[in-house]
């Protein structure tokens, strides 16, 4: 027999895992606004960073420093260095994510996905690449 | 450093030399310089993965264990059949489609945003040699990682000509940082029930262990990842705008490599992670990954006949090719697989070949190829023009041209394996193939309406030099196709040599 209140007080860290991933990947997919669909995506990787960490605890273990007692529980500590580099991975990410909803925001004037797509479909046309109108603005000046 | 020294860190030297040139191309302001950085990296990758492949060829195998650490501690890239042969397939593509930027890459985005642009030119190349390389799993990941960034970048940079590149590297992000996230999940779940990250070390314990669902789970998370890589549908969503709007030499350039890392990835998963429990991949390969394929196969090729503009014509087809792929991956012998790598070599350079004429038809059009621009280009620019279409006939596989090959040895393991109503779907396929082909073959040769549209410059050897390379390699290849056909068999019997 499961005891539903021991469920929830023994893998209380992946219920939040749970909760954390699915909600970021809702947000993903749900909603219409760009960087909120950044905000989602960042969510959505920290229920993975969560996830690792509570992986490699053990209760009551310390940091994996060697020391005399033989009765010492150790954490395992390569969990904590793989989120590290994720972690770093998942900046880069919502960096480079943000800066392509600023170049979306001055080319279409929006950064709501569906107005963005209408956008696209009225106007099909090729911006005028850079060089042709840097050489423009000379001719006007 | 002694030559000795040079050949024991080669495997390392595949990665490590394009992403070391990558800040050093940053750093410099001038489009041609920057591009001879490109052309050292990605030379350099060549050397080295060619090297590599010739001392695999011998049958031998080993591992570089990255800073002197011994797996399972330590990261290994491993050198073996199945990866010599892709790391030099991709090497080889990306050297080539480097050759086409040197005129085609400053045309299209700002000058002074070429030296970046190499830069994440070669942090991609380098990016995806380490994902075939690598033989830890978290690694694999990072590797995921810069590559996608860096190619985000690439497609971003067609904004230069088409602002609709900013949406597609937007989704592409989106799409792609979700996929890596679930590869993610699935190596923590398998990562807690064996607690190592080595994919040989992985291979052993998993049979080992009991805990049936969390593997399945993982196996699941992962496969799913890579999937969204890889571009199999339905979660190709993200690559017919990405390759329509990126720049033309980046289009070449991912279309050749970007999908085939991931496929071999998936490969690499299926056959040599997972092989101690049969029965969970057999049942994702037929279940899922099979009818996946031939759905994205018909899906690729009814869209590319709908579809009027060249280059999301050619990133609709090149979903059906991932879906041929998929599918010689799916019948799981070792015949499928070896048909896998041959199709991987194949459209490589098909599909390579067919972006950098589009490429070529784009500067002189200065303006989208579509089919209309495309009107009687065949007169005007015959030497591109012929070079596109090798490629298009080798696409449809027809006799004495390298597309020929891939199919014939696909029909081949799908008959020994007595899947014969797949076998007739990608004959039927096959015929669809031509319909999209011939009408751009129709409108190359026939006059316009009206005058001529006036082109920008005459044909180059920079611009269809790289393209004849690729045609060439067809016509040699569907003549004498010993080379691929036998160092893919090698790559197969390796991976499933795993299973026993």
């Amino acid at each position: 027999m499961i005891d539903p209140v021991s469920i929830i007080t023994d893998s209380w860290n992946y219920l939040i895992v749970i909760c954390l991933m699915m909600g970021g990947l809702f947000i993903v997919i749900s909603q219409n606004n760009l960087v909120k669909k950044l905000v989602g995506l960042a969510i959505f990787q920290t229920s993975v960073f969560l996830f690792y960490i509570t992986v490699g605890k053990m209760a009551g273990g310390t940091a994996p420093i060697l020391l005399d007692s033989a009765d010492v529980a150790y954490s395992n500590p390569l969990p904590h260095v793989l989120i590290l580099t994720a972690i770093v991975v998942g900046v880069a990410t919502t960096a480079l994510g943000l800066a392509l909803v600023l170049r979306i925001h001055a080319a279409f004037g929006s950064i709501e996905d569906d107005e963005v797509l209408t956008i696209k479909a009225e106007a099909a046309l090729p911006r005028v690449t850079r060089a042709a109108s840097e050489t423009d603005s000379e001719a006007r000046s | 450093m002694s030559l000795a020294a040079i050949i024991a860190n080669l495997p390392a030297l595949v990665v490590v030399v394009p992403l070391l040139l990558a800040p050093v191309a940053a750093l410099i302001p001038v489009s041609g310089a920057a591009w001879v950085i490109a052309v050292i990296g990605t030379g350099g990758a060549l050397i080295s993965a060619w090297l590599l492949q010739g001392a695999v060829t011998g049958g031998v195998s080993f591992s570089y264990h990255l800073g002197s650490w011994p797996p399972p501690w330590g990261i290994e890239f491993v050198v073996d059949a199945a990866s010599a042969l892709t790391v030099l397939i991709m090497a080889a593509l990306s050297f080539v489609a480097t050759l086409f930027a040197r005129r085609a890459l400053p045309a299209e985005i700002n000058e002074r945003d070429a030296g970046k642009a190499y830069s994440a030119w070669l942090l991609a190349s380098g990016g995806l040699a380490g994902l075939v390389m690598t033989g830890d799993a978290f690694n694999l990941f990072v590797f995921l990682e810069i590559s996608a960034l860096s190619s985000i970048i690439l497609i971003a940079l067609g904004a230069g000509t088409d602002r609709r590149a900013l949406v597609a590297a937007y989704n592409y992000l989106i799409i792609g940082a979700v996929g890596a996230t679930f590869y993610v999940i699935g190596v923590g779940f398998i990562y807690a029930v064996t607690g190592t990250l080595n994919m040989a070390d992985l291979a052993e314990r998993i049979p080992q262990v009991q805990q049936d669902t969390v593997i399945i789970v993982g196996f699941g998370f992962m496969v799913a990842g890579i999937l969204v890589k890889a571009a199999v549908f339905p979660v190709h969503i993200w690559l017919p705008a990405a390759y329509a709007f990126a720049p033309s030499a980046v289009s070449a350039m991912l279309a050749a490599i970007a999908t085939k890392a991931a496929l071999y990835i998936l490969a690499r998963i299926l056959f040599t992670v997972f092989a101690g429990v049969p029965d969970v991949t057999a049942l994702a390969l037929e279940w899922v990954l099979v009818p996946l394929a031939i759905a994205g196969i018909f899906t690729g090729t009814i869209l590319a006949i709908y579809e009027n503009d060249i280059k999301k014509l050619l990133a609709f087809s090149s979903v059906a090719q991932i879906g041929y792929i998929a599918l010689a991956f799916g019948i799981a012998s070792s015949a499928g697989i070896a048909a896998g790598f041959i199709h991987i070599g194949n459209h490589a350079i098909i599909k390579g070949g067919m972006f950098l004429a589009v490429g070529g038809y784009f500067l002189a059009l200065r303006s989208r190829v579509s089919l209309s621009a495309m009107t009687g280009l065949g007169r005007r620019m015959p030497i591109t023009t012929t070079g596109f279409l090798i490629c298009g006939l080798s696409l449809i596989g027809l006799p004495l041209t390298a597309g020929f090959i891939s199919k014939l040895y696909l029909v081949r393991a799908l008959i020994a394996e007595d899947m014969i109503l797949v076998m007739i779907l990608v004959l039927v396929s096959s015929a669809l193939s031509v319909a999209y082909l011939w009408k751009i073959v129709e409108i190359l040769w026939q006059r316009p309406e009206g005058d001529d549209v006036p082109l920008h410059g005459d044909e180059t050897p920079a611009l269809y030099l790289p393209l004849w390379i690729l045609a060439i390699a067809n016509l040699w290849l569907g003549v004498a196709p010993a080379p691929l056909v036998d160092a893919a068999n090698r790559a197969a019997m390796h991976l499933v040599g795993g299973i026993s």
